[in-house]
């Protein structure tokens, strides 16, 4: 027996361990250089040379197989020839079927729909602990991994396997030199020592450590300080469901459990049967040449090969024969025995057998139903087997399905002999390996079947990918004056009109009437000329409801169109939750909440303007005023945007002046943001240069004869134009301000966005502190995209600079002529007032979403000073900022 | 004084030409230029000869500038720790 040298495995823990000496310490030091030299020799390697020595060095394992196996069950005494056979074969032959047309130099996978490729980086010097259960084929297939990624190897075998370790090694290293390989690739210790083991495992040039071998080996490793492979124990469990091929299960059962004398770790340890097959299933182990125990033979097993101090399977039983380990308790069985079966009542200290145990003994469990069955075999998983290896036999998917969900293991092999089946290749489609990653639960870093990729690392190389955009607006926009006769051809059956009450007095309503089918039943909403309320939306629904509403009409401002849209939200989709659509978010497409899509009824939304600012006729956007909670609700989502917009300047005909000025630079304001924004493209360039060009022309013209038809029908159409430009590149931090500042003092917001504008331009068109992320701009374009407006309304300047410089001295004449107030102070808002409100200002600007597709990102500091700015208005200190900008 | 060996060195000659520049290394009191544009890889020999000839220069006191070193062979001599042993020119 072999109890000793086992134990030694199960129990070495080298951390903390005494140096070598000094002349140990030297020869250590010399394989290190060896191999790290090797290591960079290897790396200039093409994948045609590499390929060509993995080839030389499969062969050179095959010729070798029966050799190494039995130099390996001579030195360990472990196992089975034949089957370490099949191991050395299964080591180079499978390994090399799956690494063969791997690339692993270079340029090794290209995702060319995402821009992205994988290059392999070697490792560099790898120091590999050797397991005494599979030496021979271990070393063979590291050493195949570890050349396909040119890497160097340090082997320390377990000392009872040196001999066939350092023989396995010399195989593959004559072979791979013969064919090229760098001198010094692997090396093998000899005579080693605890110590020489931790000395290495802390070596500065040694890149990543491979344990493969029991928990102590595997805990050194992983307390090393170092990157580490380390993968051990198991504790398979297997659930042999009722609906299985019994015949078949019972079979593949024996063959891995029997498979080197049960030495592979994934091996089958607790098999768990349904009630119904249970005792046919302990026949045909019988019939099979199993030894069924009785109560006393599983007792006395129990005592004999688990340890009842350590609870851990006793060394002298590990890959031995189940008739040698029968002789060796006393128990009588027949001499061609190949298991021995026990029956056990449960999990745990108290049912011994139901730890992980390497040779012929296969713990069976009796179960009463699939839940009972399914709790057992989780109860065997977390007895030592968290993240290895579990097995099932059934041909219920649903069964299947609940134990890959329950069961906490790398590999769930189905079907199939748990050993051989999670080598990988054989049974099943998993990588190859010898070497079984365990995950979190067996405190691997890792829960793959080991391979080439785990000694690589892997570079990704990203190139900039082309952002998709977009351009989403209405499909159905009518223009020019008395476009409204349009509504007449849009059916509708019920017809719900929303307005305000100033817009019903003046008859705006009865014109729309005037055009609506004689088959239409219209009813008229009438809801507060103010910001939307929750309340009143909900009132609208109610009559949308009431009404059978297949179309809602919005004739009004912004308000009255913003309630339309949550109006037709809520009636479509009455669960929808206008809080948690509110939520915030960085990219439109990549949002964490999405607006419903599944509408329980359908109505059309046709949104007709009053005024010539909002553009909320063609924007994605609606904003509710929750009076109960005193807070404002933001929605964004294109399903908000009305199905047809109509805009038509007879509305707007008898705007008065403040209203037209307020709404005009509105419009400006949205066209010049978009203009900048970090969402512009050139769909959105287009409208907003259009509508700037016109705001320019048609403004003045609007405020100072309003009844001047064609000024009226170009700023109708500019605000539109303008519209639908931020409705797509959203728009910056001058309506962040505005939104902030308006709020606080009930200032409008076209007038609130005025006192920014020239000072946000100004912000805008200098060097950032910050820059923007945006995958969507290339390099910061804002000052030479102000440039291109000041070009387009021909102000001259032979600069980018001074282009600017002219765009803001156009901007301030404008505001001058729309007579709005030069500063915040002119306002009559007391200098200290603001001052003690700044904080509270600049916080709601820089929490404000608008902000985030600004150019330029605003720090805090810079929203105070351009508060400041606003408060102390244009004019001196406006020339002097100009002056600074074009001198920069 | 600076000693440019005009002889291009190859991936064959890396050890043979350090073994005979070796001879120079008294007489080039500062600076020593090798060109090894011409070196496209080098093997366990040529690394060798490299280390070797670093100490010796060292001893000397000779500041060894190898020319046109590709970017291949130069990764080797960092992965060796050997590039801060030698200057780099095109």
């Amino acid at each position: 027996m072999i109890a000793s040298e086992v134990q030694q495995e199960r129990t070495q823990v080298p951390s903390g361990a005494q140096p070598p000496n000094d002349e140990r310490t030297a020869y250590l030091d010399r394989l290190v250089d060896q191999a790290r030299a090797a290591a960079a020799l290897f790396s200039q390697f093409t994948q045609h040379e590499v390929d060509r020595i993995v080839t030389s060095m499969v062969l050179a394992g095959l010729d070798q197989a029966f050799r190494l196996a039995s130099l390996a069950v001579e030195e360990t005494k472990l196992g089975v020839l034949e089957d370490k056979v099949i191991k050395n074969m299964v080591a180079t032959e499978f390994v090399y079927n799956y690494v063969k047309d791997k690339r692993t130099v270079g340029i090794i996978r290209e995702f060319p729909e995402r821009n992205l490729v994988e290059v392999a980086e070697p490792i560099g010097v790898i120091f590999s602990l050797l397991p005494i259960t599979n030496p021979t084929s271990t070393v063979l297939f590291k050493c195949i991994m570890a050349v396909k990624t040119r890497n160097a190897v340090i082997f320390s075998p377990h000392p009872k396997a040196q001999t066939c370790c350092a023989e396995a090694v010399k195989v593959m290293y004559d072979a791979a030199v013969a064919n090229g390989a760098p001198d010094g690739i692997f090396s093998c210790l000899q005579s080693h020592t605890l110590r020489d083991n931790d000395y290495l495992m802390r070596h500065q040039d040694v890149a990543l450590i491979d344990a493969t071998g029991g928990p102590g080996l595997v805990k050194a490793a992983h307390s090393s300080g170092k990157p580490a492979l380390g993968v051990g124990a198991g504790n398979t469990p297997v659930y042999l469901e009722k609906s299985a091929d019994l015949s078949a299960a019972i079979v593949d059962i024996i063959i891995s459990k029997t498979f080197d004398n049960g030495t592979i770790c994934a091996s089958e340890q607790t098999v768990v049967i349904d009630d119904e097959i249970y005792d046919a299933a302990l026949a045909k182990f019988a019939d099979l040449g199993a030894h069924v125990c009785s109560a006393s033979e599983t007792e006395l097993l129990s005592r004999t090969v688990i340890n009842p101090s350590t609870g851990f399977m006793q060394p002298m039983a590990i890959g031995q024969k189940a008739t040698t380990i029968a002789r060796f308790i006393g128990m009588s069985v027949k001499p061609k025995t190949k298991l021995l079966v026990a029956p056990i009542q449960g999990v745990g200290p108290e049912h011994p057998l139901s730890v992980e145990k390497l040779f012929p003994v296969l713990a069976v469990y009796r179960a009463r139903s699939v839940q009972e069955a399914l709790r057992v075999c989780v109860s065997v998983n977390h007895t030592g087997g968290l993240g290895h290896t579990a097995v099932i036999f059934s041909r219920n998917d649903e069964v299947i399905r609940k134990f890959s969900e329950v069961i906490n293991a790398g590999r769930i092999i189905v079907n199939s002999p748990g050993s051989v089946g999670a080598l990988g290749a054989v049974y099943n489609d998993l990588v190859p390996t010898f070497s079984f990653g365990c995950g979190t639960g067996g405190g691997n870093s890792t829960s793959d079947n080991v391979n080439i990729y785990h000694y690589l690392n892997i570079k990704r190389v990203a190139r900039r990918t082309q952002a998709h955009m977009w351009f989403r607006i209405p499909n159905q926009i009518y223009f020019n004056m008395n476009a409204v006769e349009n509504v007449r051809q849009f059916s509708s059956r019920s017809t719900i009109i929303v307005t305000n009450p100033v817009l019903e007095r003046m008859g705006h309503v009865d014109v729309v009437r005037r055009y609506l089918s004689a088959e239409t039943h219209a009813h008229l909403l009438v809801i507060p000329d103010a910001e939307p309320e929750s309340r009143a939306v909900l009132e609208g629904v109610e009559k949308l409801n009431f009404y059978n509403a297949d179309q809602i009409i919005a004739l009004g401002g912004g308000s009255v169109i913003d309630a339309a849209k949550i109006m037709k939200l809520k009636y479509q989709s009455p669960d929808a939750d206008l809080e948690q659509l509110a939520a915030p978010f960085l990219d439109l497409r990549k949002r964490v909440v999405d607006f419903p899509i599944n509408k329980i009824k359908q109505a059309r939304l046709i949104a007709i303007p009053t005024t010539s600012g909002t553009g909320s006729e063609v924007t994605p956007f609606a904003v509710l005023t929750d009076k109960d909670r005193g807070r404002k609700i933001t929605l964004a989502d294109y399903s908000l945007t009305p199905d047809v917009a109509i805009v038509d300047p007879q509305f707007v005909m008898s705007m008065p002046k403040g209203l037209t000025a307020d709404t005009g630079i509105d419009c400006l304001t949205h066209a010049l943001e978009a203009v900048v924004s970090n969402y512009a493209s050139p769909y959105t360039d287009a409208n907003a240069m259009q509508a700037i060009r016109m705001v320019f022309k048609y403004l003045p013209i609007a405020y100072e004869d309003p009844k001047n038809e064609e000024a009226r029908c170009m700023m109708h159409n500019a605000a539109c134009i303008s519209a639908m430009a931020f409705a797509n590149a959203s728009v910056g931090v001058n309506h962040a301000l505005a939104h902030a500042f308006g709020a606080r003092f009930g200032v409008a917001h076209g007038r609130a966005n005025a006192l920014m504008l020239p000072h946000v331009i100004a912000y805008n068109a200098g060097v950032p502190t910050k820059f923007m992320p945006s995958p969507y701009t290339q390099g910061y374009v804002a000052h030479k995209k102000y440039a291109a407006v000041a070009d387009l309304l021909e102000l001259g300047g032979g600069t980018v600079e001074e282009k600017v410089a002219n765009l803001i001295a156009a901007t301030e004449q404008l505001l001058q002529t729309l007579e709005f107030p030069r500063s915040i102070a002119d306002l009559g808002i007391p200098k200290d007032e603001f001052g003690r409100v700044l904080p509270e200002l600049s916080k709601a600007a820089y929490d404000d979403p608008s902000g985030r597709s600004n150019p330029r990102m605003p720090l805090i500091s810079e929203l105070v000073d351009l508060l400041r700015k606003a408060y102390e208005g244009r004019g001196a200190a406006q020339q002097k900022e100009i002056a600074q900008l074009i001198t920069a | 004084m600076t000693i440019a060996v005009l002889r291009k060195v190859d991936n064959e000659s890396v050890a043979s030409i350090l073994r005979e520049v070796e001879k120079s290394l008294k007489r080039a009191q500062g600076e020593l230029v090798i060109d090894f544009s011409s070196v496209a890889r080098l093997d366990g020999v040529a690394l060798s000869s490299l280390a070797e000839f670093a100490s010796k220069a060292d001893t000397a006191s000779v500041k060894v500038i190898l020319r046109g070193v590709n970017v291949d062979v130069f990764k080797v001599l960092v992965l060796m720790k050997l590039n801060s042993r030698f200057s780099f020119v095109n």
